[in-house]
């Protein structure tokens, strides 16, 4: 059985909640199967309303949110959504081991009393082989380093068999081999039609993986395709005051070879202007290698 | 030898032992779930604020774990409203409603004071415990073991992430009320044995020591219930020698329990904490 490939449209949704507090108004955008996309905006910008609109938690006000053309509830219960939370939200002292994480997954698959049958030990396992967590499967989850911890909820996810893939802030708190690793797995996925989401602060990564992406201020400012939409102008308006910028050029940088580079930052990692567009994935994992090199002869 | 089995020997005391072992051991069962779900004040808060419902129900003449169960879950409700509509934290709003449903309570039964003791309602009274309220107890206890034993993993998912229930389109909702009412009822059930007061360590102890011996949510459980029943009995036997009061005597025996673990728990104890502090400061 082929997997589904699905779509996601989240159509003039705005979401007030009982005090009043309008978290979204009127958004829109669309995602068809096989993207990867990330959802960029500052703290309070609605990012987890969306979220939760499109888990199912929080009913709209106004508008729809529709995967593969159906209503969210109706695709909750075929387990096709799937969820990576962001580490604050996890409770890493609960007495629970990689494998059970992992398991937890499969549980809308299972009989009415949750007792694994063999395909879900066997798709367990193969999630869990696959971010190459399985020789952790004993491990109490909190003894797990962070990119650890995150790469057992990315095969909850797989062992789920979502479709539409919600990542919450997945790379805080996680060193640069688990970033590049946890990407190529999206993209793997991506490869098989399922629609990534991933909401994110880290600026200068946004261009390395995603197809797409949603900027979002209370509303959908603009959605679309990353070489388009992920411009200085656009990020500008999103984050207004937030963003921090510099500027580089001869006077800043020493043996400069004439051209200005900007520095688009909100703290985690920049993302750089400089060569008519961003700076290339390869040049920055140069520079980082560069700086590992250095600290080691530091030390 | 056989002055052991003096207490044996009394059908009131065989039926305290047998009658606590079984609350302990629901109460154990239950209280990993509290203790996971950061629940332990609200276990205190609903065993007082069922004390209007045993008024209610004594003055009326229904069963009273009826009313002491609808009391509960009207303060649950009251405490869930408050927090909806209102920026007053939840440990004040806990603090808040359970206090006003006891001081109903005090001044129902203070009003009508030959209906209820309320020296029963705070202390228990499980050597006097009459046939109906054995019957509610074991009624109580086989409801609360056949949804727990059933829906053990559905409910753990629903502490550990409940997000996640949601999005397999379990219903937390559903979940969060079933796991209220089981501590609703099991608060009810355990008021015989120890009282009020002394309700809230029957329903966190257990379950707060059996954290501190293991990292498997199974095997917690198993933990939790043996250490709530072998408590409860132990506590119950003993205090026909030391003539104490039996809710005074199995809380006791929970805590020297806890105690042992927090210092001497394997991986998790005081003591093991210290010798992993040493080694990893040894060069």
């Amino acid at each position: 059985m082929t997997a589904p490939s699905p779509s996601l449209d989240v159509e003039g949704v705005s979401v007030a909640y009982p005090n009043g507090h309008l978290a979204l108004h009127d958004a829109t955008f669309h995602l068809g199967s096989g993207t990867i996309c990330a959802l960029v905006g500052v703290n309070g910008s609605g990012k987890s309303t969306l979220f939760k609109s499109i888990m199912g938690f929080v009913n709209p006000t106004s508008g729809s949110v529709r995967i593969s053309g159906l209503p969210v509830r109706a695709v909750l219960k075929q387990h096709l959504v799937a969820y990576v939370p962001q580490a604050e939200e996890v409770d890493w002292q609960f007495p629970v081991s990689v494998w059970d994480v992992a398991m937890m997954g499969r549980y809308g698959a299972m009989n009415f009393l949750r007792i694994p049958r063999a395909v879900d030990k066997a798709k367990v396992e193969e999630s869990l082989k696959r971010v190459s967590m399985w020789e952790f499967r004993d491990r109490q989850i909190g003894e797990l380093s962070g990119g650890q911890k995150k790469r057992v909820f990315l095969a909850r996810a797989l062992a789920q068999g979502g479709r539409v893939i919600l990542l919450d802030e997945p790379f805080t708190g996680v060193d640069v081999k688990t970033e590049e690793a946890i990407i190529a797995l999206l993209r793997e996925l991506r490869d098989t039609g399922a629609i990534i989401l991933v909401s994110t602060h880290n600026l200068g990564s946004v261009p390395e993986f995603c197809d797409q992406v949603v900027l979002i201020n209370r509303t959908v400012l603009a959605y679309g395709p990353t070489a388009e939409i992920f411009t200085e102008a656009n990020l500008t308006a999103t984050f207004g005051g937030v963003l921090r910028q510099f500027q580089f050029d001869q006077s800043t940088i020493q043996d400069h070879d004439g051209r200005t580079i900007r520095v688009l930052t909100d703290d985690e990692r920049p993302l750089v202007f400089g060569k008519g567009g961003h700076l290339e994935y390869k040049d920055r994992r140069e520079h980082a290698e560069l700086l590992e090199q250095r600290s080691v002869t530091d030390d | 030898m056989t002055e052991l089995l003096i207490p044996l020997h009394y059908d009131y005391m065989l039926r305290a032992i047998w009658v606590s072992a079984l609350i302990g051991g629901v109460c154990g069962f239950l209280s990993s779930f509290v203790t996971l779900k950061g629940w332990s004040l609200m276990g205190d808060a609903l065993s007082h604020a069922v004390v209007p419902g045993v008024s209610i129900a004594y003055i009326l003449g229904l069963p009273f774990a009826l009313g002491a169960f609808v009391a509960g879950l009207l303060a649950a409700a009251a405490m869930a409203f408050i927090r909806a509509k209102s920026r007053i934290r939840e440990d004040a709003t806990i603090g808040i409603v359970f206090t006003a449903w006891f001081a109903l309570g005090l001044l129902l039964i203070s009003l009508f004071p030959a209906r209820v003791d309320l020296k029963v309602i705070i202390l228990g009274n499980i050597l006097g415990i009459s046939d109906p309220d054995i019957t509610q107890v074991i009624s109580i206890s086989a409801v609360t073991l056949l949804v727990l034993g059933l829906k053990w993993k559905d409910l753990m998912l629903f502490c550990f992430d409940p997000n996640q229930a949601r999005t397999l389109g379990l219903r937390a909702g559903m979940l969060h009320v079933i796991l209220l009412s089981l501590l609703a009822a099991t608060a009810i059930a355990a008021l015989q044995a120890v009282g009020a007061c002394l309700v809230v360590a029957m329903l966190v102890t257990p379950g707060a020591t059996a954290y501190l011996l293991t990292d498997r949510f199974g095997k917690m459980l198993w933990l939790s219930s043996a250490m709530g029943a072998g408590t409860s009995l132990a506590g119950a036997y003993a205090s026909y020698y030391f003539n104490g009061a039996t809710g005074g005597c199995i809380v006791t025996l929970q805590t020297l329990l806890f105690l042992t673990a927090f210092i001497f728990a394997p991986k998790h104890g005081m003591l093991a904490a210290k010798r992993r502090l040493r080694l990893q400061s040894a060069p």
